[in-house]
């Protein structure tokens, strides 16, 4: 059988970006190889009413499992319920986001399943009768090939690699049994601040490093995330080591990889570990007063000069191109 | 309180990396192997762990080759008791094969507590801890960044995108440590004299068939050289432009 089962993600009853990034991979895949998708929501009940849109980006059916403890992030719930849709559903694949909960869940998937795993891949596909996936593995300074050895394989998808389109058929939704297993319970989510998304799965981040000479000064980052609508902020290692910034913001090897369409260094020299976590974005601006710093060799467009002037100008015409 | 720390060899965070003449692995030639560092906030938290029980026993265990006895070594220099390496001539590329071996060893082991980094810097799985919890049928929470523990009972958070997760758990428990969960110690000269005379067990790991196969391995595509647009205020009025028309980012 060469069907995919895409599992989504929701929070508060939304379906996040990647859910819809994920049912698109699915969509691929399953064109590749024959096959049909089936999207798996997982939330408290009435979660249903967010499944239909996914019909539009590739799912086939909408599978919805609806369970009072299924709100927030159910561990083991959620596992044993994404691995009992996949035993009976006759799937090749089982693709989950690459995400907070997603690198969580996907691996307890697999254990369940029996089935191999490849976490944070960029590409899959179907070759020679096999299951294949790319991935980046040594902080992206290397890309893996994989191919799997089994009846069905579970991926994680990176966040931003798959821009959904339109599939334009209507999914049908059908109820399928939650499975209320427990061992841990997510008591509550302490939200950080309101509307702020995190660097992993936004489209555009601004970082700023040790150029910024202290934590002060990165209320100039914020408001130039501020002005290209709803950025990210990110810091480098060493700010984030100084206690400038907390870690959820690194970006970097002993941080968070992140693929951003723009990504903005500002004040960051472009260490080698730096540079593996953001050297996968579409387009890197950097500002910096080094012209030699190693940050300038993979930016795609480069400012040299003191980032104290150019930020807050830089702000303003972002701003005014944005509006204008 | 009896704690298991799985720990891994990785090569270090700042090895410029060269495909080997296979074209499926790392070229090992001057590549400089250190304790997988998400690993020292696990074999740290243990170590606080059993101090604060006063009593009780941490087990290093790595899966890998012989040379995975000095990574073994760092751990014991810690502080952890003595160490087991589940021996294999290279730790495959399936995690659910290593995480196999893994559970076989920790089943019976009678721990209260197994801790794992979130991931390894080399394949970035962020599989072992969650996939040994799942074959063991334990309670687990991976990637968290504070852990309380009373009486059986644990309350740990993990980082979300834009938020904190505050996880319940009973103990046995595996748990993977983040970044920041605590301040690894280094290991004083005493501790790692002392380590050279702790016991280490070695033992083939019960590796079944891998079914992830690597078929190559290949340095990224070079992002095209860069460009510097100008310098100072000046150079920002053409940026914007540049965003605008040509890479078509706002």
């Amino acid at each position: 059988m060469a069907n995919v089962l895409a599992v989504t993600e929701q929070r508060d009853g939304v379906l996040r970006k990647t859910s819809h990034e994920v049912v698109w991979a699915a969509r691929q895949l399953a064109d590749a190889m024959g096959g049909k998708v089936d999207a798996l929501v997982l939330g408290a009940p009435g979660v249903g009413a967010a499944a239909a849109t996914l019909g539009e980006v590739g799912a086939d059916r909408v599978l919805v499992a609806e369970s009072a403890a299924f709100g927030k992030y159910a561990p083991d719930g959620y596992a044993a319920t994404a691995a009992a849709g996949a035993k009976v559903g006759g799937y090749a694949a089982v693709l989950v986001a690459a995400t907070a909960t997603g690198k969580d869940l996907a691996p307890r998937i697999a254990a369940a399943l029996d089935a191999p795993l490849a976490t944070d891949i960029t590409a899959v596909g179907f070759a020679g009768g096999k299951l294949t996936a790319t991935r980046p593995v040594y902080a992206g300074r290397a890309i893996q090939q994989v191919a799997f050895d089994a009846p069905v394989a579970v991926v994680s998808v990176r966040p931003n690699t798959f821009v959904p389109g339109k599939a334009g058929k209507p999914g049908v939704v059908e109820k399928v049994q939650a499975m209320e297993v427990a061992r841990v319970v997510v008591r509550e989510v302490k939200a950080a601040a309101q509307g702020r998304l995190d660097v992993a799965e936004a489209s555009v981040v601004v970082s700023g490093g040790r150029g910024m000479k202290g934590p002060e000064h990165f209320a100039l980052i914020e408001g130039l995330a501020k002005a290209f609508g709803n950025a990210a902020v990110g810091a480098s290692r060493a700010v984030v080591d100084a206690g400038w910034r907390p870690h959820a913001e690194q970006v970097g090897q002993t941080g968070k990889t992140v693929s951003p369409q723009l990504y903005v260094a500002v004040g960051i020299s472009g260490a080698i570990q730096h540079l593996a976590g953001m050297k996968t974005a579409k387009v890197i601006v950097a500002i910096n007063k080094d012209k030699d710093a190693p940050i300038f060799q993979v930016a795609d467009y480069g400012i040299v000069g003191d980032l104290f002037e150019i930020v807050p100008r830089l702000t303003e015409e972002i701003a005014k191109a944005r509006t204008g | 309180m009896k704690i298991a720390v799985c720990i891994k060899r990785t090569p270090d965070t700042e090895t410029r990396v060269r495909i080997a003449a296979d074209g499926v692995s790392l070229d090992e030639t001057g590549v400089k192997f250190i304790l997988n560092p998400y690993d020292e906030f696990a074999v740290e938290e243990a170590l606080q762990r059993k101090e604060k029980a006063g009593s009780g026993e941490v087990v290093a265990i790595a899966l890998g080759p012989d040379a995975a006895q000095e990574t073994i070594r760092s751990a014991l220099a810690m502080g952890a008791d003595r160490g087991v390496l589940l021996k294999a001539d290279k730790v495959p590329a399936d995690a659910l094969a290593v995480a196999k071996a893994l559970a076989a060893e920790l089943r019976d082991g009678g721990y209260d507590l197994i801790l794992f980094g979130k991931m390894a810097v080399d394949d970035y799985n962020h599989a072992a801890g969650p996939m040994v919890a799942q074959l063991l049928g334990l309670p687990c929470v991976t990637a968290i960044s504070k852990l309380e523990l009373e009486g059986g009972k644990g309350v740990a958070e993990r980082e979300i995108e834009g938020g904190v997760e505050v996880v319940e758990f009973a103990l046995p428990a595996v748990l993977t440590a983040e970044k920041g969960l605590n301040t690894p110690r280094y290991p004083a000269l005493k501790g790692i004299m002392a380590a050279k005379k702790k016991p280490v067990e070695t033992r083939p790991a019960a590796l079944g068939p891998a079914r992830v196969v690597v078929s190559a391995l290949a340095l990224p595509p070079e992002r095209k050289a860069g460009r510097i647009v100008g310098e100072g205020l000046d150079a920002v009025p053409e940026l914007v432009r540049l965003l605008r028309t040509e890479a078509k980012v706002l």
